[in-house]
């Protein structure tokens, strides 16, 4: 059944340069979680506004964010754009899509997080002599990250695997891209990419891990 | 952007990548979700110590990306030789990757009906079956419902890496157009519409669900 001979010595030869892949992959991951994370905010109080001129569009982000696969907004970053003449690197593309999809999926969490926050307090902030814009950021903000804090860190995992889409539209520097490189000029597919599974593996497993420390430590009151 | 190149018959091919995703879908999310019982409910009912193997096995399909793991599945069958075509390769390999997730729905649902209730059961003299069939089972499956609908519109979107494999779904569909009409924009917001148009009424449905099913606790 297995007329083939296992080379692994090759794949271990080029981790290095798979580790450096990883690296651009974290940097992409952190970058549309935080670009993610500034418009989920926007879009989960847009979403809570009185004005349906702020609330239609807003829906509409997080809706087809929520409905539509990451692939296709990465592609829609890439090749869609082009239509306008608008011709974005593979790295901009995927930073484009993955932010764009983290935000979709970030506000729906911020947006439950904010209805865990009683009214009472902005009211009693505001009574205090804080401005609107004062009081979300030093009273709501604050908890509503608090409250959202293991499912904003399951997201991150979530943009850290989603990083390996990038090699659908030619992107060759992060993990999967370095990996497809390889693959492309040796052929030797399994070893080569897995040994990218398991530092997929490894990091998401770390980041995990992490963040339930750093929730451990943070919230113990 | 009304002028448009894309005739009928274009439409007509992208519809029919549609029918490859759907497809692909359909299979795996049935095997994956037979799968996801079984080992729910083993997860569920045996010692965390036992199931360690499982435990371990199933979360390396949530932590590794889909895309490599269908890259591995078709290196390696094509390495043991053992001639499965594309098609199928994605189908195990997404029914595996639902059934990751669905063990873990299946075995918060069942750890949400509370241990008294499975008490009393076996108490008035129900076998453990019995208790699972009768007693579990609805309790479990208004808790677990809706997100195995989010799951399920989940595998839906990631069939489309599949394309990886050379397969012709909605998207590589959409893909071939536009390398064919040069409308890439206009194209793809057609694919766009088609896989929000058979998401967004399920998810809407999924949502109703667990709110009218939250009224009633």
């Amino acid at each position: 059944m297995f007329n083939y001979t296992f080379q692994w010595r090759q794949a271990f030869r080029a981790l290095p340069e798979m580790l450096d892949g990883a690296l651009v992959t974290l940097q992409i991951a952190v970058l549309s979680m935080l670009i993610g994370m500034t418009f989920a905010v926007i879009l989960a109080v847009a979403r809570n506004s009185a004005s349906r001129w702020l609330r239609a569009p807003a829906t509409a982000w997080v809706e087809v964010a929520r409905n539509t696969p990451a692939l296709f907004q990465i592609y829609m970053a890439h090749f869609g754009l082009g239509s306008f003449g608008i011709y974005l690197s593979p790295f901009a593309a995927l930073l484009a899509g993955i932010a764009f999809n983290n935000a979709g999926y970030l506000s729906e969490t911020f947006r439950g997080a904010l209805r865990a926050i009683p009214d009472t307090q902005i009211r009693a902030g505001r009574s205090l002599g804080m401005g609107q814009a004062q009081a979300f950021r030093l009273i709501v903000m604050p908890q509503m990250l608090r409250i959202s804090f293991l499912p904003t860190m399951n997201q991150t995992v979530w943009a850290i695997l989603m990083t390996s889409l990038g090699v659908t539209v030619g992107m060759n520097t992060d993990l999967a891209g370095v990996t497809q490189d390889l693959n492309a000029r040796s052929f030797r597919t399994f070893e080569f990419f897995a040994l990218a599974a398991v530092i997929y593996y490894v990091i998401a497993k770390a980041v995990m891990l992490a963040s339930r420390l750093a929730a451990w430590r943070m919230f113990r009151y | 952007m009304f002028d448009t190149s894309l005739t009928l018959n274009d439409v007509w091919f992208m519809l029919k990548g549609a029918g490859v995703t759907l497809a692909v879908t359909a299979f795996a999310v049935t095997g994956g979700t037979v799968l996801g019982l079984l080992f729910g409910v083993i997860r569920s009912q045996v010692r965390p110590w036992i199931t360690l193997p499982l435990i371990f096995v199933l979360d390396i399909f949530r932590s590794v990306p889909l895309l490599i793991q269908l890259i591995l599945a078709n290196a390696l069958q094509a390495i043991a030789g053992f001639q499965i075509s594309p098609f199928v390769t994605s189908c195990i390999v997404l029914a595996l990757y639902t059934s990751a997730y669905c063990t873990e729905i299946v075995r918060g649902a069942i750890e949400a009906v509370p241990k008294v209730t499975r008490r009393a059961a076996r108490s008035l003299g129900m076998t453990w079956g019995q208790d699972m069939t009768q007693i579990v089972f609805p309790m479990a499956l208004r808790v677990g419902l809706p997100s195995w609908i989010g799951l399920t519109l989940g595998v839906m979107k990631d069939s489309a890496l599949i394309l990886w494999l050379g397969l012709i779904e909605l998207l590589r569909a959409s893909q071939i157009l536009v390398t064919r009409l040069q409308e890439p924009m206009f194209i793809l917001l057609v694919a766009g519409a088609i896989y929000f148009a058979l998401s967004f009424p399920i998810a809407r449905f999924g949502a109703h669900l667990e709110r009218r099913w939250q009224e009633n606790d």
